[in-house]
């Protein structure tokens, strides 16, 4: 029922953006984005992750130089009226003026396709996003989550060579957020079309994500799976931007690195690091003599299945760890932490 | 509840007082002065039955229905392109487009003798061309031409705040889906901009029946409805009639806007 789709690799060449009043969006960024792949620009707002799926879209052309290929074909010159892409837009971008089925069917009505086959496909998206009671429907009543839906139809209704989705969850609350996050991911992969999703919301793009594009003022900064961008981020903003990362100061000493708050064993330690980082789930709590470091316990948030700790090290920003410890934290009580070093980095 | 009532009276008691004593009373008045003539309230009849006022009262309507289409014509695309293009002047032109809605009929009637009167430019430049003079400025041609220029200001300020907040995301989507420049305008841009285009419409139809001075500059035998009221009343002195005439003057445009504002309503709604 969903056959017809048929995914086209992309690739971006050299493509960069300045606008007229002289500021650079986009510094010229290549990329080969494969076949039904899903890849996810994410950063934050002004990092040129809208500007390069509009560059995709056919909605702004890059400057001279840059070039867009689908399936090798240069689309660069094409309109997006042209390009045969389906978009999906944070503000739905629904028609008013029409019926939910209207509204998914305008796609094949503007491309002239015949009556009966349009009102097949039309059901057909209608099934697929599971809205077929509200084909007669007003946009104006209905929730954002129904029409974020047939907004989605009315996108894939057209069979698009590439799904763009610009920050689509973001207008929703997070239970439905979290609800249709799940529909997409498996309307992808069910569809195999090739997808590219803007957001800068971490967890959805971890979530989604077969590669994520992690971008910063308008460069590309890392560019992984979702795994390697969180185990190996390669800068600092990518360090910070994806999940939680905590700092501290010190240096390489036998094989160890020395802090004002204690040691912590790490034998692969470049030398003439300065500073280690780790994630939370890489740090223990540890009340014995062995502990690596030593703080006091700054503030406590239960949570429900786990209680986060935020400890000072007497560093600039005190460490979060989390644990599922059944027991209640009292402020300034000391802390004893244990890291394991297999979590360490240095950048 | 029961306390509600009496509340809800003394509410309303100065809207109903400044109706009462400005609308229903005059125009009650005016309804009986309509019938006090000779033949009675007959004199109503005659709006249909004289085949002179009919046609004053078919051309009136004709000229305001087609001052208002080419209005809305002109001030839509204009509208639209200067909302949405920045050039050097673009500010000034548009307060110079306010200018007109300064201006009183009778300049305006003037300024359409100017253009193409006896004298009028049009009328030099077509001796220049062709050895022949065109003058129109005294027929309906003109006061066509005046009305126009009269309403356009109007229309393009409201379709210019319409087009402002038109969301450019919808036409986007359009544009993905594959509709061309002239699909995106009939299925977007134009709904979008339709409860602006019914109100403006509606008050420049309205204007362009009612509108007294620039006809009365430009001649005194354009046949439109308030010409005959005027000649009615002050040259035959046949007060009877000019008050029929203006009564129903009065009810033909407010059936019009009521019409329009319930098109207007449900297209509102669809807009939600």
């Amino acid at each position: 029922m969903t056959e017809g789709f048929k995914p086209i690799a992309i690739t971006l060449e050299n493509c960069g953006k300045t606008f007229a009043d002289g500021t650079r969006a986009l510094h010229p960024l290549t990329l080969e984005i494969a076949a039904s792949e899903t890849i996810v620009f994410l950063g934050p707002s002004g990092c040129g992750k809208t500007t390069t799926l509009r560059i995709i879209a056919g909605l702004e052309t890059p400057d001279p130089g840059g070039r867009v290929l689908f399936d090798g074909e240069d689309v660069t010159a094409l309109p997006i009226e042209r390009r045969r892409v389906g978009m999906v837009f944070q503000s739905y971008a629904l028609f008013p003026n029409m019926s939910v089925a209207e509204n998914v069917g305008y796609g094949l009505r503007v491309r002239r396709v015949a009556g009966a086959e349009a009102a097949g496909r039309v059901a057909e998206m209608l099934a697929m996003m599971r809205i077929e009671a509200l084909a007669d429907r007003r946009i104006d009543q209905l929730s954002g989550g129904q029409r974020q839906r047939v907004a989605l139809a009315r996108a894939l209704a057209v069979r698009p060579r590439v799904l763009l989705m610009d920050e689509p969850l973001t207008a929703l609350d997070a239970k439905l957020r979290d609800a249709l996050r799940l529909e997409i991911d498996e309307l992808l992969r069910r569809l195999g079309i090739t997808a590219i999703y803007v957001t800068h919301d971490q967890a959805e793009a971890m979530a989604l994500g077969d590669r994520i594009v992690v971008m910063d003022h308008g460069r590309v900064a890392q560019v992984g799976k979702p795994r390697d961008i969180y185990q190996r981020p390669s800068t600092r903003f990518v360090a910070d931007f994806i999940g939680t990362m905590n700092r501290i100061n010190g240096t390489v000493r036998d094989g160890a690195f020395v802090t004002a708050a204690g040691a912590i064993p790490w034998r692969e330690a470049p030398p003439g690091a300065s500073e280690a980082l780790f994630r939370p789930e890489d740090v223990t709590l540890d009340d014995t003599a062995e502990a690596h470091l030593r703080g006091r316990l700054t503030a406590a948030f239960f949570l429900g299945d786990r209680t986060r700790l935020f400890i000072d090290v007497g560093m600039e920003k005190p460490l979060v760890t989390e644990t599922g410890a059944r027991r209640d934290f009292t402020h300034d009580e000391p802390i004893g932490l244990r890291i394991d070093p297999r979590g360490l980095m240095a950048l | 509840m029961r306390h509600e009532t009496p509340r809800l009276i003394l509410l309303l008691l100065p809207a109903g007082i400044f109706f009462t004593a400005f609308f229903l009373l005059p125009l009650s008045r005016l309804f009986a002065i309509g019938g006090s003539g000779a033949d009675g309230f007959a004199a109503y009849a005659a709006i249909v039955t004289d085949r002179n006022y009919f046609a004053s009262l078919l051309s009136t309507l004709a000229l305001a229905a087609a001052t208002t289409a080419a209005t809305l014509v002109i001030s839509g695309i204009s509208g639209v392109f200067l909302q949405r293009s920045r050039f050097p002047g673009n500010a000034i032109l548009v307060a110079m487009l306010t200018f007109p809605l300064a201006f009183p009929g009778v300049v305006i009637g003037f300024m359409v003798i100017m253009l193409a009167g006896r004298q009028g430019l049009i009328g030099e430049i077509a001796l220049r061309l062709t050895g022949e003079k065109i003058v129109f400025a005294y027929s309906m041609a003109g006061l066509f031409m005046g009305y126009v220029y009269f309403s356009v200001p109007r229309t393009i300020l409201t379709v210019m705040a319409a087009a402002e907040k038109l969301d450019p995301k919808l036409e986007e989507a359009a544009r993905s889906l594959g509709a061309s420049t002239w699909q995106v305008v009939r299925d977007v841009i134009i709904p979008g901009l339709k409860p602006a285009f019914i109100s403006a419409g509606a008050i420049c139809f309205a204007t362009a029946v009612g509108a007294f001075g620039t006809a009365f500059t430009l001649a005194t035998r354009i046949n439109v409805l308030p010409m005959v009221i005027y000649t009615e009343f002050t040259l035959q002195a046949n007060i009877a009639t000019a008050a029929a005439l203006s009564f129903v003057l009065g009810a033909v445009t407010w059936v019009v806007l009521a019409a329009a504002r319930t098109a207007a309503g449900s297209s509102v709604a669809a807009a939600g």
